[in-house]
């Protein structure tokens, strides 16, 4: 069982597929340590030696951010544009798309479930 | 799309004079702007600037954390205040 950045790697899957199951690290990225590390992307996590596991966990540790450092940053980088008051710092105080996109309808991602709103009263007669 | 960097930041010139001439004399008092496109360059922090919303003028104290902003982000110009039904939480 490969261990990495705390995470658990699918054992079954190509390392180049595998390597994304950590936080921070994409195709393209995982392409990128497998290059360094000179694994072939198709060799399954599990067909991994001790070596290259080192080698690879080397590379994550000493080069890019992931999992909760990664997190983390993402986060701080939310609360500052929400501390200064700038308009993206609102959009993000209210739930509410931060670039500009419509929100007449859509944009569900954001708002959460939709909270239906009672309807007006037909008129009678 | 992110302005080229190659161009530097954009400030309006008016905007700028005035405060190197502020900075200069060190001093502050509030300064009227229309000028919602200006970057907020180092030069600004400290200096409060009341900037036009289309409407009034926002007074916004510029702090570290703001450089790289432009003022317009600090001064919206809609007013939401809830729909008709949203009286109770």
């Amino acid at each position: 069982m490969a261990r990495i950045a705390g995470i658990d790697l699918p054992k079954n899957k190509r390392g180049e597929i595998g390597l994304t199951y950590i936080y921070g690290v994409g195709r393209s990225t995982a392409q990128r340590i497998l290059k360094e590390a000179g694994i072939d992307f198709n060799t399954k996590v599990q067909e991994w030696s001790d070596d290259q596991l080192t080698a690879i966990r080397n590379i994550i540790n000493d080069q890019i951010k992931v999992e909760g450092a990664l997190r983390s940053e993402v986060q701080l980088n939310i609360k500052r544009l929400m501390d200064i008051g700038c308009y993206r710092g609102l959009r993000h105080r209210k739930g509410l798309p931060v670039r500009g996109q419509r929100t007449k309808n859509n944009s569900r991602t954001r708002k959460g479930k939709r909270k239906t709103v009672a309807g007006k009263k037909k008129a009678t007669k | 799309m992110a302005r080229s960097i190659k161009k530097g930041p954009y400030i309006d010139f008016n905007l700028e004079k005035k405060v190197v001439v502020m900075n200069d004399a060190s001093k502050k008092s509030v300064i009227k702007t229309w000028s919602r496109r200006s970057m907020i360059s180092p030069d600004f922090v400290g200096h409060t600037f009341a900037v036009h919303n289309g409407n009034k003028f926002i007074p916004v104290y510029v702090t570290e954390n703001m450089v790289g902003h432009k003022l317009g982000e600090f001064s919206p110009t809609r007013t939401f205040r809830g729909h008709s039904g949203d009286k109770k939480k």
